[in-house]
């Protein structure tokens, strides 16, 4: 375990987090759907470096990490955008017009399903229900809801993170980060 | 757990509560299929084959899950629980490709059985099919995703019966699929496991796929020829131009000692019998000094004459003495034991021996007289506690390592391991101790109560105290033991009750070249040549001069010394470093299947038959005897027994006095108690009258041999023992039985296909004599895709062994950095 806490690809903060989630359980791999959800929001993925510490700290395979992994649609291999834009199409949302928000995300973000921008700071995706239909149609922005939409409001919103994230790049922070 | 009663059918069943729905019924009679249900691996419950109505419970249950208590009632056939499986079968088969003609599974495939049972075969879902391509995911294992059921035998079969945990499922729903740990490639101990596993034809073999159907083969069900675990594997047999190939190698009928395994080596590691290196034809030396086909006549006659020739010359370099003969550790019983007997009795030498690899001659000494502590291999799958001192089990042992995995996870068995360097059993260890490389002989001090024996090792006392406190134990131990060391931690264990006993070593018929006698000093049973007892009216002209050692033979066929030298199975030169030139003046005969290294250097070469080309006994390193037959056959070769006796025939030796055979030949043995069943018990017949009157009608060749077997065990069952050629291997089992006192075989057993364990401990003390020189061993270790010689020579494991190390590489270098 050592050799985890020496070598983690983790900050600090999120590596002593893992040292006690682990000690949670009765069981050591119950921790392991909570560790790659925070792995994710720290590094954006499930990279080969993630997985294979992960695996480590629960004295798994990397492919029982994997496996897990891939029956959850929410974990992700590959790096998504600075806002990872998921709209519902589910029932709610597209009786009320989810598909026209979803197409004219798709025209003005010049992307599809899951795909990222050219500089990186947005990526689209169609997913199942978020738990907003009272106020459908919804989308979910990172860990932020955006409800009530029609296509003005959605330029609003696209907007406010464009500027937010020109921002960032002005502090010169990174655009992962 | 007390027995309950319940129905199931309108038939009362009994079972002990908590026996699986599943198993209770197939015990009873009553088939309930189910896919995903595989007998001692976990619970998946992922079929819903198995589904059952169970009374006052609102929903169908599954039978692989329900665990049986008192009072309950089942139906397992009813018009609704039909269509209920017809409906899991046509979501099954919603994605299965129709490719059941081309598919190797096809005619032995379980989905193929259910589908003509309940008459899926018409489907309302009018999806396309989502084909994907075949993956190769190693040389040995293929997967065709789209016929894949998603049963997760093979993952749980790898990870929990393997402890490998190589195969897993990824994704969700009905792109769930199963996935190798290497991505796109298997990095495992390529067992082949999964293969057998599968229920369809989503897994199948470099060496079979595509080759032929289940039904165009015939099954033999023989004896590995690989290692000392003596598995049985059923080799699936064609008819070929020149004799009968083997294509496939698998556990068919799960019938053998070895239950559900069979590794890498048994499974794909048969190819070597069709390899274009095989000898075929008889060579001998012609006088430009090179090696030329001859016909068997002129070979047969070749060797006779000049061995005969030495044999009665009176001049210095002349006599038997002169004479060596060097035995196999893969050949059968019967040719070892017509070997020496050929050696002792027609050559008049005691110069013969066998390459050791294992010091069987010292754990029998120390075993002597002590009945019942001799370990067979199905001990392990049993004993409460195991202490494993030395061996590497996973690697030189296949089978031992899985019975010893099934026993932990089965019974929580307590496996205690003593070893000088890691291997992979610790992580179903309670104790592992960690030795110095020399420090085994220490170990039995130490275990004996000499406190400092062990110097200051971490947490020995403690295994120590583990270890003494068990009620019972079975011993196992490596070739780390030789001589003296093997005398001392026998006699520990003996002074202990309910200590079993096994000693570890290399190749199929290592045991039973021991066993039968390929020792200078020693006659079959271990009984010392000086003190012969019975063989002494046995073996006419029996000399009690110790011979030569192997290594003393080549010596002094390199000083001149030795006129000739006859090798059978056994390539001594390339073992012992021995200078090929220096072999010049003697006659050398090798009897081999390959041109090895010493056969390269002979006078007289013949083509020797392989294991899996004739019958006969061998015996695994745990003493368990076990029947071999006849599977392939190759035009050229002939088997080491034959050739022999034709060599002893050509040099006017009374055949029938080597070989008992026809009338008047045989000495019955009477009949023991343990080889009858007990409902069955023969009637006495006057047996001489009916000697020599049947004829084995031809059914001991070939792919039909099991023909004949059946025919041995009717005629066993009756006290009849005929053998009315000089070919049959089984009049010298005989013979063994009747001399060699370890080999009181229930013949009922060993003809029906089982095991049958010799025992040790009928070895008298009174032969006990100076241990051999423990110098002479020299084992193999062979690991998971080697295997001596053998191994050289079978593309399958040559090819597999490449890929393990082209794998392996990446990792290590990560973590060298």
């Amino acid at each position: 375990m050592s050799s985890a806490e020496t070598m983690s690809i983790f900050s600090p903060a999120l590596s002593a987090r893992f040292d006690a989630l682990v000690l949670k359980y009765p069981v050591k791999r119950s921790a392991l759907i909570p560790m790659m959800l925070y792995a994710q929001d720290e590094v954006g993925y499930l990279s080969d470096a993630v997985i294979e510490e992960i695996a480590q700290r629960l004295d798994l395979t990397m492919l029982d990490v994997r496996n897990v992994a891939s029956y959850y649609s929410m974990l992700r291999f590959k790096p998504v955008g600075k806002y990872n834009v998921q709209v519902c199409t589910n029932i709610s949302c597209m009786l009320r017009g989810a598909y026209d928000i979803f197409e004219h995300l798709e025209e003005k973000l010049g992307i599809g399903h899951k795909g990222i921008t050219a500089d990186g700071v947005f990526s689209l995706e169609e997913v199942e229900c978020i738990g907003v239909c009272c106020w459908a149609p919804a989308i979910q922005v990172n860990y932020d809801f955006h409800d009530d939409l029609t296509n003005d409001k959605v330029d609003e919103v696209i907007a406010a993170y464009r500027a937010k994230a020109g921002r960032a790049d002005a502090k010169g922070e990174s655009a992962n980060a | 757990m007390p027995d309950v009663t319940f129905t199931v059918d309108g038939k009362k069943l009994t079972a002990p509560a908590g026996t699986l729905l599943i198993e209770a019924c197939r015990k009873a009679g009553i088939e309930i299929p189910a896919f995903c249900y595989y007998p001692g691996l976990s619970l998946q419950a992922a079929c819903r084959m198995c589904v059952v109505r169970q009374e006052k419970v609102p929903k169908l249950q599954t039978a692989c899950t329900t665990t049986v208590a008192e009072g309950q009632v089942f139906t397992t056939e009813s018009p609704e629980i039909t269509q209920a499986r017809k409906a899991t079968i046509e979501l099954l088969l919603g994605n299965h490709p129709l490719d059941c003609p081309v598919c190797d599974a096809g005619g032995e495939c379980e989905l193929q059985d259910m589908t003509f049972r309940y008459g899926a075969g018409e489907s309302l879902y009018t999806e396309a099919k989502n084909h994907r391509e075949e993956q190769k995911w190693s040389p040995a294992v293929y997967f065709d995703r789209p016929r894949c059921i998603l049963c997760y035998r093979c993952v749980r079969m790898c990870g929990e019966g393997m402890d490998v945990w190589a195969l897993g499922i990824a994704n969700r729903g009905s792109s769930a699929i199963i996935a190798p740990n290497g991505g796109d490639h298997l990095d495992c101990e390529q067992c082949g496991m999964c293969i057998d596993a599968c229920p369809v034809g989503a897994l199948t073999s470099d060496t079979y796929r595509y080759k032929t159907r289940p039904w165009e083969m015939n099954h033999v069900s023989t004896v590995c020829t690989h290692c000392g675990d003596g598995c049985k594997v059923t080799l699936g047999v064609r008819q070929v131009d020149d004799g009968a190939e083997i294509v496939r190698g698998d556990n068919r009928d799960k019938s053998g000692i070895n239950g559900d395994f069979l590794c890498a080596k048994g499974r794909f590691g048969f190819d070597f019998v069709d390899s274009k290196d095989r000898l075929t034809k008889p060579l001998v030396r012609n006088a430009a000094g090179t090696l030329e086909p001859v016909t068997w006549e002129h070979a047969i006659r070749v060797v006779s004459n000049k061995l005969k020739e030495i044999r009665d010359s009176k001049t210095e370099n002349g006599g038997g003495s002169s004479i060596g003969v060097i035995g196999s550790n893969t050949g059968t019983n019967e040719e070892n034991y017509l070997l020496q007997k050929f050696a002792r009795t027609v050559l008049g030498t005691n110069n013969i021996d066998h390459i050791r690899t294992t010091d069987y001659a010292a754990f029998v000494r120390a075993m002597a007289g002590h009945e019942h502590r001799a370990a067979s291999l199905r001990d392990t799958e049993t004993a409460k506690a195991i202490l494993l001192i030395g061996g590497n089990p996973t690697e030189e042992h296949p089978l031992l390592a899985w019975n010893i995995r099934t026993n932990f996870r089965h019974n929580t068995a307590r496996l205690y391991i003593a070893t000088d360097s890691p291997i992979k059993l610790e992580r179903q260890a309670r104790q592992t101790l960690s030795l110095p490389v020399e420090g085994y002989e220490s170990l039995t001090a130490f275990l004996s109560g000499d406190d400092s024996a062990l110097g200051e090792i971490e947490n020995a006392k403690t295994f120590r105290e583990a270890v003494n406190a068990e009620e019972s134990l079975l011993v196992i131990f490596g070739q780390e033991f030789r001589g003296a060391a093997i005398e001392s931690l026998v006699k520990w264990g003996l002074a202990k009750e309910n200590v079993k006993f096994a000693y570890l070593g290399d190749y199929a018929n290592s045991r039973g070249a021991a066993d039968m006698g390929l020792s200078p000093d020693l006659l079959p049973g271990y009984i010392p040549v000086t003190t012969p007892g019975a063989f002494a009216e046995e073996y006419p002209n029996l000399s009690t001069q110790p011979g030569m050692t192997a290594p003393e033979m080549l010596d002094a066929g390199c000083r001149g010394e030795l006129a000739a030298l006859y090798i059978v199975g056994s390539d001594p030169v390339t073992a012992y470093g021995t200078d090929p030139a220096a072999l010049k003046r003697a006659f050398v005969v090798v009897q081999d299947i390959f041109l090895t290294g010493t056969a390269a250097l002979a006078d007289v070469v013949l083509p020797a038959a392989s294991l899996y080309e004739k019958a006969g006994t061998v015996t695994n390193t745990f003493g368990d005897i076990q029947l071999v037959k006849k599977a392939a056959d190759k035009a050229g070769v002939k088997p080491d027994f034959e050739i022999l006796v034709r060599i002893a025939g050509g040099m006017g030796a009374d055949v029938k006095k080597l070989v008992p055979f026809g009338r008047g030949s045989i000495t019955v043995p009477a009949v023991t108690a343990p080889a009858l069943s007990v409902d069955f018990v023969p009637t006495p017949r006057p047996i001489p009258s009916l000697r020599g009157i049947h004829g084995d009608l031809g059914q001991s060749r070939g792919a039909h041999s099991g023909e004949a077997d059946r025919h041995a065990v009717w005629l066993a069952a009756r006290g009849l023992e005929l053998r009315l050629s000089p070919f049959d291997p089984l009049a010298a089992l005989d013979e063994i039985e009747r001399l060699v006192p370890s080999y009181k075989l229930d013949r009922l057993n060993l003809f029906a296909g089982n095991d049958v364990h010799s025992e040790p401990g009928f070895v008298p003390v009174a032969s006990l004599t100076a241990p051999t020189a423990a110098e002479l061993i020299l084992p193999a270790h062979d690991g998971l895709f080697t295997s001596g010689v053998l191994g050289d020579h079978t593309k399958a494991l040559v090819e597999l062994n490449s890929y393990q190390e082209s794998i392996s590489q990446p990792v290590a270098e990560a973590a060298a950095d």
